[in-house]
């Protein structure tokens, strides 16, 4: 299958393993990637803080860079939720009809990275090894937004090695909310706290999820509090191998 | 009528202009739900889980089943509504009327209040009063403490949708489910606040066979 | 964009629908109140695993949900329909409707019905509408006392306090700090009152008894009013609500505009979704429903707008008039969680306020209202009448930013990152530089607003490489 990686932009600039991860991933499974050298970002920042008028050029940017995919895959689901849900509304809002439909199409065809696996490619057992002990914390936006159930748990289920442990409350947020962090650090500070709280009462080496974002948020967490766990992109537990 | 009525109006007009509405009245509804009669068994330990008192009898027994439910609470000054099936009354017991109407005050100082219902519901353990023949005025089943009420099991439906097409709108409806109770500390359910505190729920099942 | 700034608003300096504070500032005093934060965990925790269960037992409720969102959406597209249908059945059943363009004339109706009744003392059902307006300041303004009746709403009045939950307005206070309050203001209460919730439903009901049998005018709310048979409703759990309903001869009830339901048989909708959501019971203890002037009371109707028609002419903001106030909302917001009530500086809190409150007023009155909230969607998916209250937050951000509220280098950032974002060949540049802050650590003393992710978080190190740059040096052909 050809796969059109939108890397997205907290990836590309701060996380590009998690990236390279899912290179590797899907090339393993036999799989095509093309990266389009034109990709920016969804503008999810700008249109949850309000500034969606704003980022109608970001949307326009982003349909044509990905015009030529059959199918795109990103290793976020807030992304994913961003095109599915907001750029053709903003576009139809804006009165763009044709760049509506262009972003509703596209939106079809994107999928998060677990959704990809399991649901298009239709495999749970990717081949990985990776021996530690996880706990999985399911994104708000991959759960409420995109309606992504018990893909991943199957991913990591069938992963060699691993041991999975259960997150307590899992379908909390973690506090991150995007610009919410800022304009909101103490509520999200202690909402962050009581996630990192429960991470530590599992015990696991990982804390593994499908958002770069909310891990950026929980990793930065652990490691103010001096706690040895560390966070984990999917992509990169998937990735691993012998 | 006093007020900014047709200010109001105005606005609601200006706000959601008449040319740009969809038909009035469209409204999708695939609802089910359980329907028809209900089942007697279900009412019961529904009606339990409020923590009221439920007692099954037989047709012929609801007098002594009312009469053990009241001796309970040693209830023995019971205002009874008009209409109620004198057959239900215990022989001993010390009916108080309702008409003329009772003060507040003299209702206070009775026992309890014997009455039936219009309509109940199984799947929620609800009992419906329209304050009809043998249900008496709002206030007979508000200031007594104790409540007691016969349940014939012809008026148990399944759900809210058939209670709700047997009420007649134009009449005063009370819906209870258990005894009074607030969750309004910790949001912890405790039983017992300004209605009555304790209902008793006599469920008369109907002649024949049992199924 | 709305139409919103065309119809009038809510009027400031009277009612309770804007704080003192911003949001923010009022959040992050709460979230350091320990006690308030176990309280509130502790009531949320346990009314969430309630309402799964309740919900969980009733195979169609994405059918009730999507009918009960439906009914909401028929009122709302004829309001001025059903508000005349309303008002011809309550009239012509012997109750008299009066309309109140916004706080301070339904104050001034109010005062007058029950100054003409020659109440000193009136007795109150639980409801937010009379909050919202600020009836009880009002009343006390003319001399009269009113008496709140519902548990939650007592203790929060004898604390001289304020509401901070639909269902349970004193669910920032636990036990002991309820047994201090009833100790310290009921009168004639036991001085050796104990904390048990049972023995504090006691003090309430022996404190109450007497003003319920002795009462000449009641005012209350309304759940739902039914326009094809002028029919209204209460729900309710103490019977606090029957008592008002019931005994006094005078009968206020206030509503908001938006409280209709087009016929009778929506009721079979209403009081399956209301119950299950709010005190997460298959069935509350006790709804009172009247025709009119009932069992020869008083009954007089005041319709309220006060921003309601304001918030009709916004078609993206509109939905939030669905709200039942069942409260499901806050119970699973995890902002509400960590904060309460109070931070919101409005009687609408939590998920269903941020939307609601900021509408009501003018989003210039209430511009921080709509970031408080993560847009985790717990609020949607719990929504009785599927109101996407994410979504209409994003939409009410717009409108901050479009009035101006927001700062104006979030507003130049903003746009800069929009611009640099439309090309990768502005992005690029842009996204190495951050290669520069692999000199910086963990925690660099940045400048606000990025100085708050360092108040609680280490920053992650810039790689040396973005992916792209990866890509285009090692893989690309």
């Amino acid at each position: 299958m050809r796969i059109t990686l939108m890397v997205t932009c907290l990836v590309d600039g701060l996380f590009p393993d998690v990236g390279r991860a899912t290179v590797r991933l899907l090339r393993r499974l036999g799989h095509d990637v093309e990266v389009p050298a034109e990709q920016t970002c969804c503008g999810q920042v700008q249109i949850n803080t309000g500034y969606g008028p704003s980022a109608l050029g970001v949307i326009r940017h982003h349909v044509a860079a990905f015009a030529g995919a059959d199918v795109v895959v990103a290793p976020s689901a807030s992304c994913v939720g961003s095109v599915r849900h907001q750029h053709a509304a903003l576009a139809r809002q804006a009165g763009d009809a044709s760049l509506a439909a262009e972003a509703g199409a596209l939106a079809a065809r994107t999928y998060e990275l677990s959704e990809l696996l399991v649901d298009v490619i239709e495999i749970t057992d990717v081949g990985a090894y990776y021996p530690r002990r996880v706990t999985w914390h399911p994104t708000c936006h991959s759960l409420r937004l995109l309606g992504v159930g018990d893909q991943p748990r199957r991913l990591l289920e069938a992963v060699e090695g691993l041991e999975l442990v259960d997150l307590p409350d899992a379908d909390h947020c973690c506090g991150f909310g995007g610009t919410f962090s800022l304009k909101n650090p103490a509520v999200s500070g202690a909402m962050l706290e009581d996630k990192l709280g429960r991470i530590a009462a599992t015990g696991a080496e990982r804390c593994a999820s499908g958002d770069a974002s909310c891990l950026m948020h929980i990793g930065g967490g652990l490691s103010r509090t001096g706690s040895t766990a560390r966070p984990v992109h999917l992509a990169e537990i998937l990735a691993s191998t012998r | 009528m006093t007020g900014s009525r047709d200010a109001v109006l105005a606005r609601i007009r200006a706000a959601s202009p008449p040319s740009a509405r969809p038909p009035l009245g469209r409204v999708e509804r695939s609802y089910r739900g359980p329907v028809g009669a209900g089942d007697l068994d279900r009412f019961a330990a529904r009606v339990a889980d409020y923590r009221a008192a439920v007692t099954r009898c037989g047709a012929a027994e609801v007098a002594s089943t009312v009469a053990e439910a009241l001796g309970r609470r040693g209830a023995n000054r019971v205002v009874v509504p008009a209409g109620l099936d004198p057959a239900w009354l215990p022989a001993d017991l010390e009916v108080v009327g309702d008409d003329p109407p009772l003060s507040t005050l003299q209702l206070d100082a009775l026992d309890a209040t014997l009455t039936t219902c219009a309509v109940a519901v199984a799947e929620t353990g609800t009992i419906i009063l329209d304050h009809g023949p043998g249900q008496g005025r709002r206030a007979l089943t508000l200031v007594p403490d104790v409540h007691v009420v016969v349940v014939p099991g012809h008026l148990v439906v399944a759900g809210v949708p058939d209670a709700v097409a047997r009420l007649d709108p134009t009449r005063p409806h009370t819906w209870i489910s258990g005894p009074s109770a607030t969750s309004d500390i910790e949001l912890d359910r405790v039983e017992g606040v300004h209605g009555p505190r304790t209902l008793h729920v006599v469920v008369c099942e109907p002649p024949g066979p049992r199924p | 964009m709305s139409g919103a700034d065309w119809v009038p608003v809510a009027p400031p300096g009277v009612g309770h629908l804007r704080g003192a504070r911003p949001f923010p500032q009022e959040a992050a005093a709460a979230v350091t109140d320990r006690t308030l934060r176990s309280n509130l965990t502790g009531a949320t925790t346990r009314i969430r695993a309630k309402r799964d269960a309740a919900v969980s037992e009733v195979a169609d409720w994405e059918q009730l949900r999507e009918a009960g969102a439906a009914i909401k959406d028929d009122v709302l597209a004829h309001l001025d329909t059903y508000l005349l249908r309303l008002e011809e059945q309550v009239t012509a059943r012997g109750g008299t409707v009066h309309w109140a363009a916004d706080a301070a004339e339904a104050n001034r109706i109010i005062l007058e019905l029950v100054g003409a009744a020659g109440a000193g003392e009136v007795v109150k059902v639980k409801s937010m509408t009379t909050q919202e307006i600020g009836l009880n300041e009002a009343l006390a303004a003319a001399g009269v006392a009113a008496i709140e009746t519902d548990l939650a709403e007592l203790i929060v009045q004898l604390g001289d306090d304020w509401p901070s939950h639909f269902l349970v307005p004193a669910i920032h206070c636990n036990r002991t700090e309820i047994r201090d309050i009833f100790r310290r203001a009921m009168p004639g209460v036991d001085p050796e009152l104990p904390d048990e919730p049972a023995a504090l439903a006691e003090a309430s009901r022996r404190y109450l008894r007497d003003k319920f049998l002795s009462a000449e005018v009641a005012i209350s709310g309304a759940n739902f009013a039914v326009a094809e048979t002028g029919t209204l409703a209460v729900v309710e759990s103490e019977g606090n609500g029957r008592m008002c309903l019931t005994l006094p001869r005078t009968l206020v009830t206030v509503m908001g505009i938006e409280k209709l339901l087009p016929r009778w048989a929506d009721l079979e909708v209403f009081m399956q979704l209301l119950p299950r959501s709010s005190t997460a019971e298959r069935m509350n203890p006790y709804t009172s429903f009247w025709t009119g002037a009932t069992e020869g009371q008083e009954l007089h109707l005041v319709l309220l707008d006060n921003g309601r028609t304001a918030t009709l002419a916004d078609p993206a903001g509109r939905a939030a008039l669905r709200c039942i106030r069942c409260s499901a909302c806050l119970n699973v917001c995890p902002v509400y969680e960590r904060v309460g009530g109070h931070a919101y500086g409005s009687v609408y809190p939590g998920p269903i306020g941020a939307v609601l409150s900021p509408q009501l007023t003018g989003v210039a009155a209430n511009p921080t209202l709509p970031f408080a909230s993560t847009l985790c969607g717990a609020c949607y998916e719990v929504c009785p009448v599927a109101i996407d209250i994410p979504t209409m937050l994003v939409h009410l951000r717009e409108r901050a930013v479009a009035a101006g509220s927001e700062p104006a280098a979030e507003r130049v950032a903003m746009r800069a990152m929009a611009w640099l974002m439309a090309s990768r060949r502005r992005w690029a540049p842009s996204l190495a530089a951050l290669r520069a802050g692999r000199l910086l650590g963990r925690r660099p003393p940045l400048p606000p607003p990025l100085s708050a992710w360092t108040s609680s978080r280490d920053l992650p190190r810039p790689p040396a490489r973005t992916f792209m740059q990866w890509w285009d040096e090692e893989e690309r052909r």
